[in-house]
């Protein structure tokens, strides 16, 4: 048997190299010229998107939209554009964005410095949640160093553009992680989404262009720069995996795009706890249909998993094992949309009540055997009806539990007691 | 209580929302964290500390209250000296969360929502704190704890006077 040496990472490697949420040895070891290239003019604006183009990186939030036509989508010449950045990380069991800020703000403040000189903004927020004491203070740390060192703020590196970089917290709800509910809550509203079109690149913050992308996206742009978007592309391109739950070493991992499932729970993440069996895996957080074991080969990409009718999503990996109870799971992940839902859209606001009604029902032993079909119905009338993708995270989940679990919600309804 | 204080927030606190509001291009921007500052002087968010940040943010109160209410850790009663938030979400639970939850019930008790007796501790179970590598992960104030059995609590919470 070989044994399984992990790949060199190029973006996670930031955060976990002592020292680097400090301002010189993160310049020692090459951070900060590709924004001062930038600043400089000696990279200009197209450049750096078509970089990001050829790079082929994909936003990291969830939904996966290219960020170099993300970026091309502001218009020039617009009197006041923002640059936002979405470290309002909620998806269940996602952590990579929170081991980024805390191990490398540097990287973060780097790549949002190379976003707002290239889309022409003057201004930055970054909206981090709440609960992120110590990322906060961390970043807050990091910029006092970048601000004194005339890397933020007016005349950043000594050319004639400004670029002021405010934190700004959220307050606790889910949904502000959605795009243009978090637009309005940084408004100081309610966190409700918006419609789109039109979408924030040309109407965003204050009805102002607004780039807004996800704290890991934008950590990848400068390493993207400082290698140039082949040699970037030769590590997979990379992708940082949050692995939780029933595994020995739960973590965050870079990985390249297309790594086995297999690979990241055995390989990576040290395998399962001793004489456990492999039963289910969330591939892309709580909102990604799970996987079973007859997917494990599957790779661990954009396509692959929506032909399954899974999805990336924020690529974080919840690995459950054989002493779990899929009815419980699945409970719990329905009540947390519950609880999260904003109560804008009936189907999600009534069907996430309605299915932890049944859900909890079954569980206490006086489940129906028609309960099974009315989730369905409820899955189904959730499914396409929804204002944004907080209603549409249920259906996934709860359709591929009935269909592969079934059999665990029967005992249930057959009169079997919690536990078995 | 023996009715609303002269001025619903300090000097140092409408100070502070002024210069909060100098970070935005609209004044409403500044809500949130203004939030945040009174509840901080006030403890929660009395009626009069949202008096406070309507006045000092020019906005109606009905528009401060509605926003409030809608996040989760604004506090609209009185809470404890220190709110324990224990997150309950799938890698916690799967680590084994709902022992924490019930010893610190047990130590405390209360059940989720609740204030101790003595005003020391709210205990709160919560959605994911992303910090799931440390499983089963609980937040004390600021502090994130890491790994918390049912066993570390008594020693956690005497931390915590």
């Amino acid at each position: 048997m070989t044994t399984f040496a992990m790949p060199e990472s190029i973006v996670l490697r930031w955060a976990q190299t002592p020292g680097m949420t400090e301002l010189e040895p993160y310049r020692r070891a090459g951070g900060y010229e590709a924004a001062r290239r930038v600043a400089a003019g000696e990279l200009a604006p197209e450049a750096v998107i078509e970089a990001l183009v050829a790079s082929g990186l994909r936003g990291k939030g969830g939904a996966g939209f290219p960020t170099g036509q993300k970026w091309k989508f502001i218009p020039r010449q617009a009197p006041v554009t923002y640059v936002v950045v979405n470290g309002d990380e909620g998806e269940p069991c996602t952590f990579k964005d929170r081991t980024l800020l805390e191990g490398a703000p540097h990287l973060l403040i780097e790549g949002v410095l190379i976003a707002a000189l290239t889309v022409g903004a003057r201004k930055a927020y970054v909206y981090l949640r709440r609960e992120f004491y110590r990322a906060r203070r961390t970043l807050e740390a990091a910029l006092e160093q970048a601000r004194a060192a005339g890397l933020v703020g007016r005349g950043v590196f000594g050319s004639a553009r400004d670029v002021e970089i405010v934190v700004h917290s959220g307050a606790g709800a889910y949904i502000a992680g959605e795009e243009t509910a978090l637009l309005e809550s940084l408004e100081g509203r309610r966190a409700l989404p918006r419609l789109r079109p039109p979408f924030p690149a040309q109407a965003g913050l204050y009805q102002r262009p607004t780039l807004l992308n996800n704290v890991e996206t934008l950590c990848h742009v400068p390493v993207i720069l400082t290698l140039g978007p082949e040699r970037y592309k030769d590590y997979g391109p990379p992708a940082l995996f949050s692995v939780s739950g029933h595994v020995v070493r739960p973590g965050v991992y870079e990985a390249p795009l297309g790594v086995k499932l297999r690979s990241l729970i055995f390989d990576y993440a040290g395998g399962l706890r001793p004489g456990r069996r492999f039963k289910a895996a969330f591939p892309g957080g709580s909102s990604s249909m799970p996987l079973v074991a007859d997917h494990l080969d599957v790779p661990m990409d954009y396509d692959s998993l929506r032909v399954l009718g899974s999805m990336l999503g924020s690529a974080a990996v919840i690995v459950i094992d054989d002493s779990a109870d899929m009815v419980e799971i699945i409970a719990r992940t329905v009540e947390f949309y519950r609880e999260e839902s904003c109560g804008k859209c009936t189907p999600c606001r009534e069907g996430t009540i309605w299915a932890t009604q049944v859900l909890e029902r079954i569980l206490h032993g006086r489940g129906r055997p028609e309960d099974l079909a009315l989730l369905e119905g409820i899955a189904r009338g959730m499914t396409g009806t929804c204002f944004c993708p907080l209603g549409e995270s249920v259906p996934p989940s709860l359709v591929a539990s009935l269909r592969h679990f079934r059999d665990e919600y029967e005992r249930y309804i057959a009169g079997a007691t919690r536990g078995h | 209580m023996s009715g609303p204080p002269a001025r619903p927030l300090g000097a140092e606190a409408r100070a502070e929302i002024a210069r909060l509001v100098g970070l935005y291009e609209h004044r409403q921007s500044a809500l949130l964290p203004a939030l945040f500052v009174a509840q901080r002087e006030h403890g929660y968010l009395s009626p009069e500390a949202l008096a406070g940040v309507a006045e000092a943010l020019d906005l109606p109160v009905s528009e401060v209250a509605s926003v409030a209410s809608f996040y989760r850790l604004f506090y609209l009663k009185p809470v404890g000296r220190h709110v324990i938030q224990v997150c309950t979400n799938l890698a916690c639970m799967l680590n084994g969360c709902a022992a924490v939850v019930r010893r610190f019930g047990e130590r405390l008790g209360v059940a989720s929502g609740e204030t101790t007796a003595d005003g020391r501790f709210t205990l709160r179970t919560v959605e994911c704190l992303a910090a799931c590598e440390e499983a089963p992960a609980v937040l004390v104030d600021e502090d994130r704890w890491a790994r918390v059995t049912p066993g570390d609590i008594d020693r956690l919470l005497e931390r915590y006077p």
